[in-house]
């Protein structure tokens, strides 16, 4: 079972011991590191959930265009693949990185624009071009895209276009940013209640711990779509975009944190009988320092691994939320405010693209879920 | 056996009276009182309504008086019967929801009888053949059901019949027979068109219990009794049905607890998507029109349903583990 850790003013006896040969130690951290390393699905997802939230960090850069930015010529584009050679028309290649543009014509029948590729169309691509300007972080404003077209007047829709003509690439990258930071500023608030409550319930037990308990049994019992919605329906409808983004964060905490409170209390409950702990606590230590630096420390890792396995919920909560239409609203951008546009059954069938930000969810989902279920092996490095 | 039954239904009337309170906060959420939506409403289409008739309204909801008069005024009205009224259909709440309501209880007992039949003998194959072919195929199908929202399913789904079939597969029920008396015509018909809602409501449902399952029996395949039946002699089969699954199968039984709760939330969305004569798209739509009595009405059945789902359960695991009815 978990091993006294010896706090920081222990740490330096610890070395001496380690310098001098006579005891062979690893830190609680590097223990952990070490048995997560083995997880092999739980280390790739860990770089892969590293990636998606640098795609949120620098998505203005990150993104073609800029997400807002409609052509109604492009209505439902497909999308374009990227081809590295052209012929040079003297019979022979040359290096252009490019797109192919389209023929559009007008379905008289249907009134659907038809888009057929046409090989003598280039439209070339570099790598960091100018294109829409955009203000980074809210800091300076810049032109600078990873990818896009030389001319920034010509398409390039990787993933296709949507209804409106926007690029559904740059809308599922700007969208990665609002739906990550739900997941993980939503489990931030969930972490802060869980651990308020589930610390309390679990340190002092008896009544305090059953009035808790039966509240958390109670809230987990509620089928929570009708009551988030219910909630989000109340929100006035002419609150700012940035108001309804903490309300839903809010309305999302108000369930998420029971899980984080169950895991908290658990190993409140097992630390507090510990040797350590009780010796600790027969030496006269302050219930504040017992907690805050016996206990703490072999909790970390257990919440570390419990608010990761929240994050994907709070990630598909938000997805159908909006998805409804009571969630996020557009002009914001949300991987469920996306997936609204599939409702539209005429619309998938024509441009079957717009499920991509169903497939970047699952994908992101699942390399979270791993990850947690990884983080969670590895918690307890003494545990055989 | 009576007695815990009793105990249980005892237990309930607290948990309906928090349900009914979060219910009546969520009502009173939107800004302004509901005569006044309702007045503005009926103004938009040019019918002018009487003082009186107002009045009366104001008085029978108790629109004038505090919150714990309204919220009596509303219980009250509930408990005999009476749910309020809907602007939006301008009939009684209690017209609209019953249907739909059981419309919405089928589907979710349907979904959760087909999970337990299908994640049952997966669960127990995946444990008793650990890291075989199919405890992988069923763990990676079993993450992906988890990793993906049902209303997406249910959008696939739409989109491959259409696509390739060329029909819609919305509904419940043919435009034939939704007027038809029960036959077996009907019958068919329906189950024709539910396993639809039933399969994608059961998903991630089914892969978590084929988790739950696979890790419980985990538990017991190793212990000493298990081995003390092998040395015996009895059969492999015999064996492993008989004694550990018996008793990896009690915590599979408590799973309706979080798993009902979850099925009539995702069925909310999904009958929404497929275009189902459930509660789900009404209550989307009173709350986007603020309906809120219809709403309220909506909310605290679906409550009331994970209740008993949750009683009915409980009872299941009293008949099969006799340590909980005489604790």
């Amino acid at each position: 079972m978990t091993a006294p850790v010896p706090p920081s003013d222990g740490a330096d006896l610890l070395d001496r011991q380690t310098a001098a040969g006579s005891l062979h130690a690893a830190g609680q951290w590097a223990l952990i590191w070490h048995k997560f390393r083995r997880h092999k699905v739980a280390y790739a997802s860990l770089i892969l959930v590293g990636l998606i939230y640098l795609v949120a960090l620098f998505a203005e850069a990150l993104a073609p265009s800029d997400p807002g930015k409609f052509d109604p010529r492009y209505t439902f584009a497909p999308p374009q693949a990227i081809s590295l050679f052209a012929p040079d028309g003297a019979g022979g290649t040359r290096f252009v990185p490019h797109v192919t543009g389209f023929d559009i014509t007008l379905d008289q029948q249907s009134f659907r624009r038809v888009f057929v590729p046409d090989p003598d169309q280039i439209i070339p691509i570099g790598l960091f071009v100018r294109g829409d300007p955009y203000r980074m972080w809210g800091l300076f404003d810049t032109d600078l895209h990873l990818i896009g077209p030389l001319d920034p007047g010509q398409p390039m829709f990787l993933l296709g276009a949507d209804r409106l003509g926007r690029d559904l690439l740059s809308r599922i990258i700007h969208g990665t940013r609002v739906s990550m930071s739900i997941g993980l500023v939503g489990v931030g608030l969930s972490l802060f209640i869980g651990m308020v409550l589930g610390g309390v319930s679990g340190y002092y037990g008896g009544l305090t711990d059953r009035a808790i308990q039966r509240v958390i049994e109670f809230i987990r019992s509620i089928p929570t779509i009708p009551l988030w919605l219910g909630l989000a329906a109340a929100m006035p409808k002419e609150w700012p975009p940035l108001q309804v983004y903490f309300a839903i964060l809010v309305i999302l905490s108000l369930v998420g944190w029971t899980e984080i409170a169950r895991v908290v209390r658990g190993r409140f409950l097992s630390l507090r009988t510990e040797d350590f702990v009780i010796a600790a606590r027969l030496d006269g230590v302050s219930e504040y320092r017992l907690i805050m630096t016996h206990m703490m420390p072999s909790l970390y890792s257990h919440i570390i691994a419990a608010i990761t396995l929240a994050i994907p919920n709070m990630i598909l909560a938000e997805t159908a939320l909006s998805f409804l239409g009571l969630g996020l609203q557009p002009p914001i951008v949300s991987w469920g405010v996306l997936l609204q546009d599939t409702q539209n059954l005429r619309a998938i069938t024509q441009a079957p693209w717009l499920f991509a930000p169903g497939v970047v969810v699952v994908v992101a989902v699942l390399a979270l879920n791993f990850l947690g279920d990884g983080l969670r092996d590895a918690a307890d490095p003494y545990e055989k | 056996m009576l007695r815990y039954i009793v105990q249980r239904l005892l237990g309930m009337i607290p948990a309906m009276f928090a349900i009914s309170l979060l219910t009546f906060v969520i009502i009173q959420l939107p800004p302004g009182d509901f005569a006044s939506t309702y007045a503005a409403q009926l103004a938009e289409t040019g019918v002018t309504v009487d003082d009186a008739a107002m009045q009366a309204l104001r008085d029978r909801y108790g629109l004038g008086d505090g919150l714990m008069v309204q919220y009596a005024k509303w219980v009250g009205g509930i408990l005999r019967g009476d749910f309020g009224i809907s602007f939006e259909w301008n009939q009684p709440v209690n017209q609209l929801i019953w249907q739909r309501m059981g419309m919405t209880a089928l589907i979710s007992v349907m979904t959760l009888l087909v999970m337990w039949i299908i994640s049952l003998p997966i669960g127990i194959y995946s444990a008793v053949f650990k890291y075989s072919v199919t405890d992988y195929i069923a763990s990676v199908l079993g993450f992906l059901g988890m990793a993906t929202p049902n209303f997406l399913v249910a959008i696939v789904l739409l989109y491959i019949s259409s696509m390739w079939f060329g029909v819609s597969v919305g509904g419940l029920l043919s435009p034939d027979y939704v007027k038809a008396p029960l036959s077996w015509g009907k019958l068919v018909d329906f189950l024709s068109h539910a396993w639809i809602p039933v399969f994608v409501l059961g998903t991630s449902g089914t892969a978590a219990l084929i988790r739950v399952m696979r890790a419980n029996l985990l538990d017991e395949l190793h212990k000493p009794y298990v081995e003390t039946a092998r040395a015996k002699g009895l059969s492999e089969t015999r064996l492993i049905l008989r004694y550990p699954v018996r008793v990896a199968i009690n915590p599979f039984i408590s799973t309706v607890g979080w798993v009902l709760p979850a099925l009539i939330s995702g069925e909310l969305i999904v009958s929404t998507v497929l275009n189902l004569p459930t509660a789900g798209p009404l209550l989307l739509q009173a709350l986007k029109s603020q309906d809120m009595y219809l709403a309220g009405a909506l909310i605290l059945l679906s409550g009331g349903l994970v209740l008993i789902g949750t009683l009915v359960s409980d009872v299941l695991l009293a008949l099969s583990d006799p340590r909980i009815r005489l604790s």
